[in-house]
């Protein structure tokens, strides 16, 4: 029985997944072929290594950790270095290793740092990692020379010898590059959930004490883990450098670590492929969402909140579900529900977006003209308007 | 002389100025069974926790097969082949039965904290974790959640947990704490047929189960071992009788068996 259930995995299902992610990585840029979508695609791909080292920590050994950015960044700041050091001559490696440069600085601060970080877990080890990360952005700030000030460090990703023509000029040869190194990274990520070490971070996360019974010193698994996702936060940091071919102090700043904290949330801890949705999230509101809105991270705060609140599985977990649901056959009982809900839903997030904008418009035009209370009275009818929409939005939902 | 198998000289324990455990001496030879018995408060748990590496004491010494573990932490204690369950149930609740043992069995197989197999190549300790599947009768729940099984099976897989590692000595904390007579009984069963041939010590408060379980019976008031012997020579004990079991009681459960 054990043969057959172990013959699974290696079976076809496996192969396909796999398959059609190389398949996804290789054809993007040849479906979405604007400027932009490269750029998008490109943050993508290293959004999705660094929330899901990330997810290492969080889902896989249950470390809520306030710094991760610090080794991404740092991680950054020596690709950045080692990049400039192939411009000026002083360093021979290809331009395509740099990202394992950062791995290998990420992963080294992560022997450092983790070495007192992973010394407790729980709430401690948030608030040491979160002293941590002020730690290594005040220092960015005094350590100019390294950290390149206000400015920061940039450099030109086009040195050294050219690779079979590869240059890493135009921003496609930089995407495939970031597609390689992700397709991998994912892998070799998704392998170690599968090791022994993966398994007991696991155990770890569930009941450090009982894992301390069964011959395993918890704090040597929490490192061991620390330092592995050190290494892949790293190279994200790496192929950021390369990729924007500048780095200034915000990359291991507070706010990028939060921003892995609420994606890597928000796409699903608890599954594998959970963060690969956050990260892609992640782009979309950092790249369009705030383009076309003032007010997107008030809007990613709700998203946030009613994530927490009602499906702290995160996306991840809403798909599975379904997926559940569809198996047994049950969807087709329940879809009409589901539409009633999508449409309450929409009418209810358009009321509320309506009137946030609103609000927005309002505060930022009195800032502006130096107006008094109350705005043009255009304003406050379509305000009054709105409230109505959203009362009744409301009296919908709860019917 | 071959060593025994567990041996406690003159262990204490303080939490402040409160004195838990008051200079216990016990020896286990190996291949004992032994039940500690006592009321509410008297230090038992206490005493496996000591024992366990859960905490240190605060004087004494503990040898495990003749070699001192006071100052050991649990893992490397459970290293030199101690294991213990828990009094409430302790897993891993978001982890399959399957998952739960393996994890449990991974370190005595030799395979540590390393990252660079595959667990599903490791032959051997997959086929121990089928094995112990069967032997603790949950192999028809192998890929349930260890959160989402009954009472009793939490209690069953608490026990292979802590027999998976096929340490020589056994700790069980109240193993069928809050189980039916029926379900006890059963259990019972079970757990003198996983532990053959070990070293075992249970707390336990049934005293049906303590005199049908036990080669030998440690009865723990107030923190001191009042008395370590065989179930007979402890029921005949006046002073045991007079500290715990009270008489009357003792011989109707005794009796009621």
């Amino acid at each position: 029985m054990a043969a057959v259930y172990k013959f699974k995995p290696y079976n076809v299902g496996r192969w396909v997944i796999w398959s059609l992610f190389a398949l996804v990585l290789l054809l993007a840029p040849l479906v979405f072929t604007s400027n932009l979508s490269t750029t998008m695609l490109a943050q993508m791909g290293i959004a999705v290594i660094a929330c899901l080292s990330y997810n290492i920590l969080l889902g896989q050994g249950g470390m809520l950790s306030f710094g991760h950015a610090v080794y991404t960044g740092l991680g950054s700041y020596m690709a950045m270095h080692a990049l400039n050091a192939i411009s000026g001559g002083t360093l021979n490696i290809p331009v395509s290793l740099l990202p394992i440069v950062g791995g290998l600085t990420g992963m080294g601060f992560a022997v450092l740092l983790g070495w007192v970080t992973t010394r407790k877990s729980g709430t401690t080890f948030a608030m040491i990692t979160l002293g941590v990360a002020e730690l290594v952005f005040a220092m960015s700030l005094m350590f100019s020379e390294f950290f390149g000030g206000e400015a920061g460090v940039s450099g030109n990703r086009v040195a050294g010898q050219p690779f079979f023509g590869i240059t890493y000029g135009p921003q496609v040869q930089v995407y495939y590059l970031i597609a390689a190194y992700t397709f991998v990274c994912v892998a070799l990520m998704y392998a170690f959930t599968q090791t022994p070490l993966g398994r007991i971070l696991n155990a770890v996360r569930d009941n450090p004490e009982r894992v301390e019974f069964i011959g395993y010193n918890t704090q040597r698994v929490r490192y061991t883990a620390f330092i592995i996702a050190g290494f892949f936060a790293g190279i994200a940091g790496g192929l950021a450098a390369l990729n924007f071919e500048i780095v200034t102090a915000e990359v291991v700043g507070a706010g990028r670590s939060g921003a892995y904290l609420l994606f890597t949330f928000l796409g699903g801890a608890t599954f594998f492929f959970g963060p690969i949705i956050g990260a892609i999230l992640m782009i979309i509101a950092f790249v369009l969402l705030s383009e076309l809105t003032k007010a997107w991270l008030l809007y990613l705060g709700l998203v946030f909140l009613f994530m927490v609140m009602y499906a702290p599985g995160g996306i991840a977990s809403l798909i599975m579900m379904n997926l559940r649901v569809a198996k047994y056959g049950k969807l087709r009982q329940i879809w009409t529900s589901y539409l009633g809900l999508g449409l309450t839903a929409i009418v209810m997030l358009v009321g509320a977006g309506a009137m946030i904008e609103m609000v927005y418009h309002l505060q930022l035009n009195t800032g502006r003209h130096r107006q008094v209370h109350g705005g043009h009275p255009e304003h406050q009818r379509a305000g009054q308007l709105v409230w109505f929409g959203l009362c009744h939005a409301h009296g919908f939902g709860l019917v | 002389m071959k060593p025994f198998a567990l041996e406690l000289k003159d262990v204490r324990k303080n939490f402040g100025k409160t004195e838990i455990i008051r200079g216990v001496s016990l020896a286990v030879e190996t291949g004992e069974r032994v039940a500690v018995i006592g009321p509410n408060g008297a230090g038992k748990s206490t005493l496996f926790n000591l024992i366990s590496g859960r905490f240190g004491p605060t004087s004494g010494d503990i040898l495990l097969n003749g070699q001192r573990i006071q100052n050991k932490t649990p893992y490397e204690i459970n290293r030199m082949g101690l294991a213990r369950s828990f009094q409430i149930t302790n897993i891993f609740p978001k982890l399959s039965v399957f998952e739960n043992l393996r994890c449990a069995v991974l370190w005595s197989m030799g395979y540590q904290y390393t990252f660079l197999k595959f667990l599903s190549g490791l032959k051997d300790a997959n086929e121990r974790t089928d094995q112990l599947l069967e032997m603790i009768r949950l192999d028809k729940k192998r890929d349930v959640l260890a959160m989402n099984l009954t009472y009793a099976e939490q209690r069953a897989l608490e026990i292979g947990v802590t027999i998976a590692g096929g340490a020589d000595v056994i700790l069980l904390d109240e193993p069928t704490a809050g189980m039916s007579k029926s379900e006890t009984s059963r259990f019972i069963h079970l757990i003198k047929e996983v532990t053959v041939g070990k070293t075992l010590l249970t707390v336990e408060h049934d005293m049906g189960v303590v005199f049908g379980l036990a080669d030998k019976i440690a009865v723990v008031v107030y923190g001191e071992v009042i008395a370590f012997d065989t179930p007979e020579a402890v029921r005949a004990n006046a002073s045991v009788q007079e500290a715990y079991l009270g008489a009357p009681v003792a011989d109707s459960q005794a009796g009621g068996h």
